[in-house]
């Protein structure tokens, strides 16, 4: 029914134009944007639903291509398609796109439509990111999407949100700029800048090392890991709640994406030689960060620390394949890595995502996210209670929520390359366990602390809503996790090929 | 020696332009101030007139003519295309400001025509003589331009300073062409070309010291480090129309007439002056990114960005092949365009006895009009190099052509330096978006500059979403 239906050039430019619709409304009509905003983003989830369904299973090509030439003098071309590893991601940001429109909607008074738009913007560019095949179009998209969070977290955020946001573009910018030199140098090496040219690409060891080098720092700051994670904390405090969404579920995602779409299949041999030194910094960013979490006096904070060490778990998968293919000589072991490194992306999506709106609902009322400020939130507030222990404890890695999967098969991954790897990544489940159970204790539990939290309403029906939907799908994918690693499988399966050959000149 | 005639067709457009501007010249003679328009309206189509001849009515491939002098070929259309429609633009923005301010007069017209002039006969020129005669008619109206102001004592001083910076570097570039035709006899640049590359020349050495003459005075038209002294002053000095007027089209006729003398002219030692030029183009970006970030004025910040600018146009020059000749023309187009519309930001903004030059006149902009607030941020994002805006396919293609030429180092120098740069461009935009404004009128320029700036930055745009149709361009004249 959608065979000839371009599904992901509407994906990704129906929310532009739905922006630009915002943006011409004008701040006069603060209503109607909100209406409109809304839609766009319902229909733009609706269409991205036939990904999924319509996914054919087992097989690791790219589908719904789309292919049409761009700027022909480079050989660029408009090329999308999905995976096994993309798909699930787009439907991750259709899907929050929707939650963080309806989580602005009584938050954001001043320049609504200007707010609206530049999410429906950024989630266009976003899946954008994750359907293009060119390379060209991948940075385009990519560094596009620098401005419309530039401007969310500079117009609408706290107090130090210049500083702030300026931090956050050029710690990014400057990441990805090594990457297009080496997206140059790629494409004079294969005359194209199709991805899934460079995948066959042969090149020696020297230029690979420099190529992941590159690679490594565009995507390490997107992650972020330890220790270019710096921009993370003051971008998240100071974002309004929607773009700490945007920023903890989506685009930090981007990184690990770009790990599983550049890094591992045009640079195996230096990603084997090198995994090292990413293992290296995903367990300190899982023990160290996890400490620092512990000690953070600010909601959002905690949960951004949070963030950082869980993706550490994201990258250790992804690298721990390599240390283990090395020590066993087979594929299934490494094939842990992967899946749980992709299952954690998508369920932290999820979990940092609504503990992020979380702390938006108790900022909304009372215009704080110091921990100290709160207490006893549990007494007025019993429903909000319950849905935020849920995803303090899926953030803490449950079983039975989607927190567990990932990192249960990361760890499991981790044993059969070290035995002490699993064990140092295993400190999460005793730290992530410690700063959010504390914080719960903290913020929920004990006499109620003042008469602010005296005051405070429970979650009204919007809320009630957004957290219950991402209550639905944590639990979810923590009990069933078989739907997305089916559809992950053969593109893993396909990778693991691809980063066991050997690509150098022979 | 018998007389020939000279063939005139490849030069009717410089012939119907120079007859244009002398009916111009005449007729604001006799104007009175009242009826001003009747020169400003002549001279958009002078403008367009000249354009029309240009684009169809001087023929196919490379004709050369008068004994070699001159050339027109498709790199000079194309060139000279870009030329007339920036400065029709130019004329387009300066209309309102000029009046405003009681500086609506014929000579700033006459001038720019003569400018413009000079700088087609720069782009068409085939010998050492004709690139100088084309330099020094465009100078000397452009010294004229900025002084044009007289009640101004900064104007004074930047004309004052343009002059005297200027002739020393048309001074050292006459004694580059000097020493250039002492060695080797000729001052026809194909045949330069070809004795200098079978050794007919008197001394290598006088060649190359005639080269680094030369450099000085390219150097000097583009405002590339060290010789960028003059430029930031003489944008802060002038009227906002000159400085767009000065900052916008004269590139174009740098860059031909670096292609023309390097290229054309001395391509067989293309080694001497590669290493030279990789000097001029790292400082260029260095100095202009770094000392931008420190201006409070947005004239003076906009000259230090032109000044990085053209650290990236040099890159692609001195990558030596068609394909960095192609970028840098590309990037020298790509800057015009972006140019012209941030300086024609700054004439919007201005009103009367306010000129809306310090970077604090644009707080809260996003307050007082959403639209040409965006329009701002594009061209801020475009010159940062951040896609999908022209500019970013402007520093792809300088930078794959250095890559291309074994220069990976001086790419990743480059683009580090453009992040350094980000940051004072981000410095705009936040003040537009992020803080308020300090009071809030009503932008109030007229329609036709609204209109014109709207285009602008709406191009921009589409020429970032859909570059191809330029790149097409910029093919067609190499290769």
């Amino acid at each position: 029914m959608f065979s000839d239906f371009p599904l992901l050039s509407a994906l990704i430019w129906l929310p532009i134009f739905g922006g630009a619709v915002l943006l011409w409304l004008g701040e006069e009509r603060g209503d109607a944007a909100r209406v409109t905003a809304l839609v766009v983003s319902l229909i733009t989830f609706v269409i991205s639903l036939p990904l999924f369904t319509g996914f054919e299973r087992g097989t690791a090509a790219m589908q719904f291509v789309e292919l049409r030439p761009w700027i022909e003098t480079f050989s660029v071309n408009y090329h999308l398609g999905v995976d096994g590893i993309s798909m699930p991601l787009i439907l991750l940001t259709t899907f929050i796109t929707v939650l963080v429109v309806i989580a602005g909607w009584d938050a954001i008074k001043t320049r609504v439509s200007q707010y609206f738009a530049a999410f429906l913007i950024m989630e266009g560019l976003m899946n954008g990111v994750f359907a293009a095949l060119d390379a060209m179009l991948f940075y385009v998209f990519w560094e596009a999407m620098l401005i419309p969070m530039f401007i969310i977290i500079g117009v609408w955020g706290g107090p130090r949100r210049v500083y702030a946001t300026v931090k956050f573009f050029l710690y990014t910018f400057f990441g990805s700029v090594f990457m297009l030199v080496s997206l140059i140098y790629l494409y004079m090496q294969t005359g194209s800048y199709e991805i899934l040219d460079f995948h066959g690409q042969s090149l020696g060891m020297q230029p690979q090392i420099w190529i992941f080098l590159a690679f490594l720092f565009a995507f390490a700051v997107k992650v972020p890991m330890w220790p270019v994670h710096t921009w993370l904390p003051d971008a998240h405090v100071e974002a309004p709640t929607g773009g700490s969404v945007i920023l903890a579920a989506i685009m930090l995602k981007m990184g690990g994406y770009g790990f599983l779409r550049f890094s591992l299949p045009i640079t195996p041999d230096a990603s084997r030689e090198l995994d090292w030194l990413i293992i290296a910094a995903s367990l300190v960013a899982v023990v160290y960060i996890g400490l620092v979490a512990l000690v953070q006096q600010d909601m959002k904070k905690l949960i951004a620390y949070s963030s950082i060490a869980h993706m550490g778990f994201v990258t250790l998968g992804f690298f721990i394949a390599f240390a283990v293919y090395a020590r066993t000589g087979a594929l299934d072991g490494a094939a842990l890595g992967l899946q749980g490194g992709m299952v954690q992306m998508v369920s932290h999506g999820l979990i940092s995502g609504a503990l992020f709106l979380c702390v938006g609902v108790l900022y909304d009322r009372m215009h704080s996210r110091r921990i100290d400020d709160y207490g006893g939130v549990a007494n007025t507030m019993p429903k909000f209670a319950a849905f935020m222990v849920l995803f303090a404890l899926a953030n803490a890695g449950l079983p039975g929520t989607s927190g567990f999967v990932g990192e249960f098969l990361v760890i499991l991954g981790s044993f059969q390359a070290n035995p002490w790897f699993a064990f140092l990544a295993a400190t999460t489940l005793v730290l992530g366990a410690a700063y959010t159970l504390w914080l719960v204790k903290r913020v929920l539990y004990g006499e109620v602390a003042n008469e602010g939290v005296a005051a405070l309403e429970d979650l009204n029906r919007r809320e009630f809503l957004l957290l219950g939907v991402l209550a639905v799908f944590v639990l979810l994918l923590g009990v069933w996790p078989a739907p997305l690693l089916e559809v992950m499988g053969p593109t893993l399966d396909h990778l693991l090929q691809q980063i066991s050959i050997s690509k150098l000149v022979p | 020696m018998e007389f020939q005639a000279p063939v005139l067709a490849p030069a009717a457009a410089e012939i119907t332009l120079l007859t244009l501007t002398c009916v111009v010249l005449l007729v604001d003679a006799f104007l009175s101030q009242a009826r001003r328009d009747v020169t400003y309206l002549l001279t958009l189509l002078t403008i367009v007139s000249t354009a029309f001849v240009v684009a169809f009515m001087t023929g196919e491939g490379a004709q050369v003519t008068f004994s070699g002098h001159f050339v027109n070929d498709p790199m000079a259309r194309v060139l000279k295309l870009v030329v007339l429609a920036t400065t029709g633009m130019v004329f387009l923005y300066s209309r309102d400001y000029l009046a405003r301010e009681n500086i609506y007069r014929g000579e700033f017209f006459v001038l720019a025509l003569f400018a413009t002039l000079g700088m087609m006969v720069m782009i068409s020129a085939h010998s050492l003589l004709s690139v100088y005669l084309g330099l020094e008619l465009l100078s000397l109206s452009l010294y004229a331009l900025v002084a044009f102001n007289r009640d101004s004592g900064n104007a004074a001083e930047a004309a004052m300073k343009y002059f005297v910076l200027g002739a020393i570097a048309s001074g050292c570039l006459l004694y580059g062409m000097s020493l250039l035709y002492g060695a080797a006899g000729t001052l026809d640049l194909a045949e330069l070309s070809a004795r200098i590359a079978d050794g007919a020349t008197l001394s290598d050495l006088w060649v190359l010291v005639g080269l680094a003459f030369l450099l000085v005075g390219i150097a000097f038209k583009f405002g590339a480090v060290p010789f960028h002294m003059w430029l930031p002053d003489v944008y802060q000095g002038t009227p906002t129309p000159v400085t767009l007027f000065v900052g916008s089209a004269p590139k174009v006729a740098a860059f031909a007439m670096a292609i023309r003398l390097l290229v054309d002219g001395l391509g067989s030692i293309g080694e001497a002056w590669q290493s030279m030029l990789i000097v001029l183009a790292v400082a260029s970006m260095a100095v202009g990114n770094i000392v931008a970030i420190a201006q409070t004025n947005i004239k003076r910040m906009l000259a230090y960005s032109t000044i990085s600018h053209v650290g990236f146009i040099l890159m692609g020059i001195l990558s030596g092949s068609e394909d960095g000749y192609r970028a840098a023309m590309y990037y020298t187009i790509a800057y015009v365009i972006m140019a012209t519309a941030a300086f024609g930001m700054v004439i919007l903004l201005s009103r009367r006895g306010f000129e809306a030059e310090n970077l604090d006149d644009f707080k809260g902009l996003n307050r007082r009009s959403p639209w040409f607030a965006g329009m701002m941020l594009i061209v801020m994002f475009s010159m940062a190099g951040v896609p999908p805006f022209l500019g970013f396919y402007a520093k792809i293609a300088v930078i794959a052509a250095a890559v291309d030429a074994n220069l990976t180092w001086l790419a990743i120098l480059a683009v580090v330096l453009s992040v350094i740069g980000a940051f004072y461009y981000l410095r705009v935009v936040k003040l537009m978006y992020f803080d308020d404004p300090a009071d809030e009128p009503a932008l109030e320029g007229s329609s036709v500059v609204k209109l014109a700036l709207s285009f602008n930055g709406l191009l921009i745009l589409a020429l970032g979403l859909f570059p191809n149709g330029l790149i097409a361009v910029c093919q067609h004249v190499f290769g």
